[in-house]
């Protein structure tokens, strides 16, 4: 699995609260969350952004609130992977668990600026900034959490593994 | 065998005889939560397991807080989903409007959480229960749903980091104290993926509500969960509230911690959380001049009893600032009924506050008191984001009970160890 896009680059911890305001989550329906994702940090975020396009970010993405709409906004966005120093523990579960993928790689968000390609492969955890021309690599995911983005989700890989 | 008390719990879900930090486990919960706003996500996930029927009736508890009492139309849908499936499936613990509470304060009220439990919980206070000796923990939706169809969760099993406790608070100060001073000391990502475990002589001089409000904000610190030891207060606590029996875990003497941190609870000053992270604190003599327009007394945080008292006792005799709203959210009926029996509830109401029915509400900008531009609220709840309490250019000072009520006098941040208060 591979993804390539432009990216959009944010700072230290980045909340679940600007990912998906908590005034539009009285509704689950995807769309709706994807109109307004990222709205209170980056007003253009959801008028610019285009299927695979990658978000890069410094430490602690995704912290607060246990909201599963917060990676389900930045999904069906169109974001195709998600690339930080760091992440919060539940954002991060709930990534893997939806099938967004996330990678933690602090060389890459120091080499990586606002608007530039770059191109992720899941299976090995290479990153290339294409505009840059420069290449990282990222810790792949353990077997288990393969199996769980490739399944499309914590659902459709506790289903096949049948009664655990 | 070398394992903290959150490693060993979590063994013993698992079915293991030991695990090491990093370890992928699958473990037994014994209790999944849900509430109006990850519910409806959680139930729509819940088909995809293809079970017909939940793990566990017992052992599910849905609790629509958020945005109830339904505060518009979508919200009423959301709650409406919550209800019809909890009656789908005879879902034992669905509390409604009337019997429901902020859900973190209410569980451990219902005997539904004892120490040796393991909680997950579609929101990410769930932590909370770690003050009772559980392991708690926040998760998303799907999880819930997976939880709620097969009774189990994957946990990678986390490193820990000790909190050694010596000595005693000093007057007004108490547990929101302590724990935004540690999170100004360590940072919203001090403790990432790891449990902070609390345990020390000076564990026995936190009540169970200081204990309650400290393992809350373990999440504010980035950490999967926080862990008391389990004491007499504890006991104590579960035999008046548990329809549970309590198993004990306790770390073994040669545990790996990352690191220990000690902290004599004599030193802790009042403390506030300036916008917009909880790890900007701040101590009354780095204060200056904070005029505010709202406070908001309640959430999970500090909505329990004994907070009500203690911003009470301040309050009594005076009246809060004409520039000032004050808000006040009792955590479950159960006491709002308790406080109004005590006469706090007319101490409220005498100084010029608001008391609303047990909700959420304004801690999560949701209603029941939403902020406008520049506008500035001291809050005794436990996220101060951008825009977390309403209009983006509005702001939120996390404090204690004690500094809440102070500061709702005077109209701006005040010390309640300050002069004539
Ligand atoms: S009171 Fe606030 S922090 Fe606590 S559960 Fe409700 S919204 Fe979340």
């Amino acid at each position: 699995m591979k993804a390539k896009g432009k990216t959009y680059r944010y700072k230290d911890n980045v909340d679940t609260d600007v990912i998906i305001p908590a005034r539009y989550l009285n509704t689950s329906v995807a769309s709706e969350l994807a109109a307004h994702c990222m709205e209170d940090i980056d007003l253009d975020f959801s008028k610019t952004v285009e299927k695979g396009d990658i978000i890069v970010a410094d430490k602690n993405f995704g912290c607060g609130s246990s909201r599963e709409h917060a990676p389900i906004a930045i999904k069906e966005s169109g974001v195709s992977c998600v690339i930080a120093r760091t992440f919060a523990r539940i954002f991060y579960r709930n990534s893997i668990n939806i099938g967004l993928p996330i990678l933690e790689c602090p060389e890459a968000c120091d080499n990586i600026e606002q608007g530039d390609v770059v191109e992720v492969d899941f299976e090995t955890g290479k990153i290339k900034n294409l505009t840059k021309n420069k290449e990282f690599q990222a810790e792949p995911f353990p077997p288990f959490m393969q199996g769980l983005i490739e399944s499309g989700g914590l659902a459709a890989y506790m289903s096949k593994q049948g009664d655990m | 065998m070398k394992m903290t008390m959150s490693q060993k719990l979590l063994a013993s879900k698992a079915g293991l005889k030991s695990v090491k930090a990093g370890q992928l486990i699958m473990a037994d919960v014994d209790l999944v939560l849900g509430n109006d706003i990850t519910s409806p996500v959680a139930i729509g996930e819940f088909a995809k397991f293809g079970r017909k029927d939940v793990f566990d009736k017992d052992k599910i508890a849905l609790v629509p807080d958020h945005f109830a009492p339904n505060k518009d139309i979508k919200a009423a849908e959301q709650c409406k989903c919550m209800r019809e499936f909890a009656r789908a499936n005879d879902i034992t613990n669905y509390f409604e409007v009337g019997k429901m509470g902020i859900e973190h304060a209410l569980l451990p009220e219902q005997g539904l959480v004892t120490a040796g439990d393991l909680v997950i919980g579609a929101d990410s206070h769930t932590c909370t229960y770690g003050a009772l000796g559980a392991f708690s923990t926040g998760v998303g939706s799907t999880d819930m749903a997976c939880g709620m169809a097969t009774g189990k969760a994957w946990f990678k099993v986390p490193t820990a980091v000790k909190f050694n406790l010596t000595g005693k608070f000093n007057k007004n100060i108490g547990g929101k104290d302590l724990i935004l001073h540690i999170i100004g000391m360590i940072g919203v990502d001090g403790v990432l993926y790891q449990s902070m475990e609390f345990t020390g002589e000076g564990v026995k001089n936190l009540t169970i509500d200081d204990r309650f409000t400290v393992a809350n904000m373990a999440i504010e610190a980035g950490a999967k969960n926080g862990i008391f030891e389990v004491d007499d207060i504890t006991l104590d606590y579960l035999k008046a509230h548990g329809k549970k029996t309590p198993q004990i875990f306790k770390a073994d003497p040669d545990a790996e911690y990352e690191r220990t941190i000690d902290i004599d609870l004599s030193t802790i000053k009042s403390t506030v959380a300036f916008p917009h992270l909880p790890e900007n604190t701040k101590t009354p003599e780095e204060w200056g001049k904070v005029k505010i327009d709202q406070v908001v007394i309640g959430s999970c945080t500090n909505g329990r009893l004994s907070d009500l008292r203690k911003a009470a006792s301040i309050l009594k005799g005076h009246e809060i600032s004409s520039d000032v709203r004050c808000i006040v959210l009792p955590a479950t009926q159960q006491i709002y009924k308790d406080a109004m029996k005590e006469g706090i509830l007319e101490t409220f109401i005498d100084s010029g506050c608001v008391v609303s029915t047990p909700t959420c509400g304004p801690c999560l900008g949701g209603h029941m008191g939403i902020l406008a531009e520049n506008e500035r609220a001291i809050s005794t709840t436990n996220r101060n984001f951008v825009g977390r309490m309403g209009h983006v250019k509005s702001e939120v000072y996390l404090a204690g009970p004690e500094v809440a009520a102070a500061s709702a006098i005077k109209g701006y941040l005040a010390d309640p160890n300050e002069g004539d208060n």
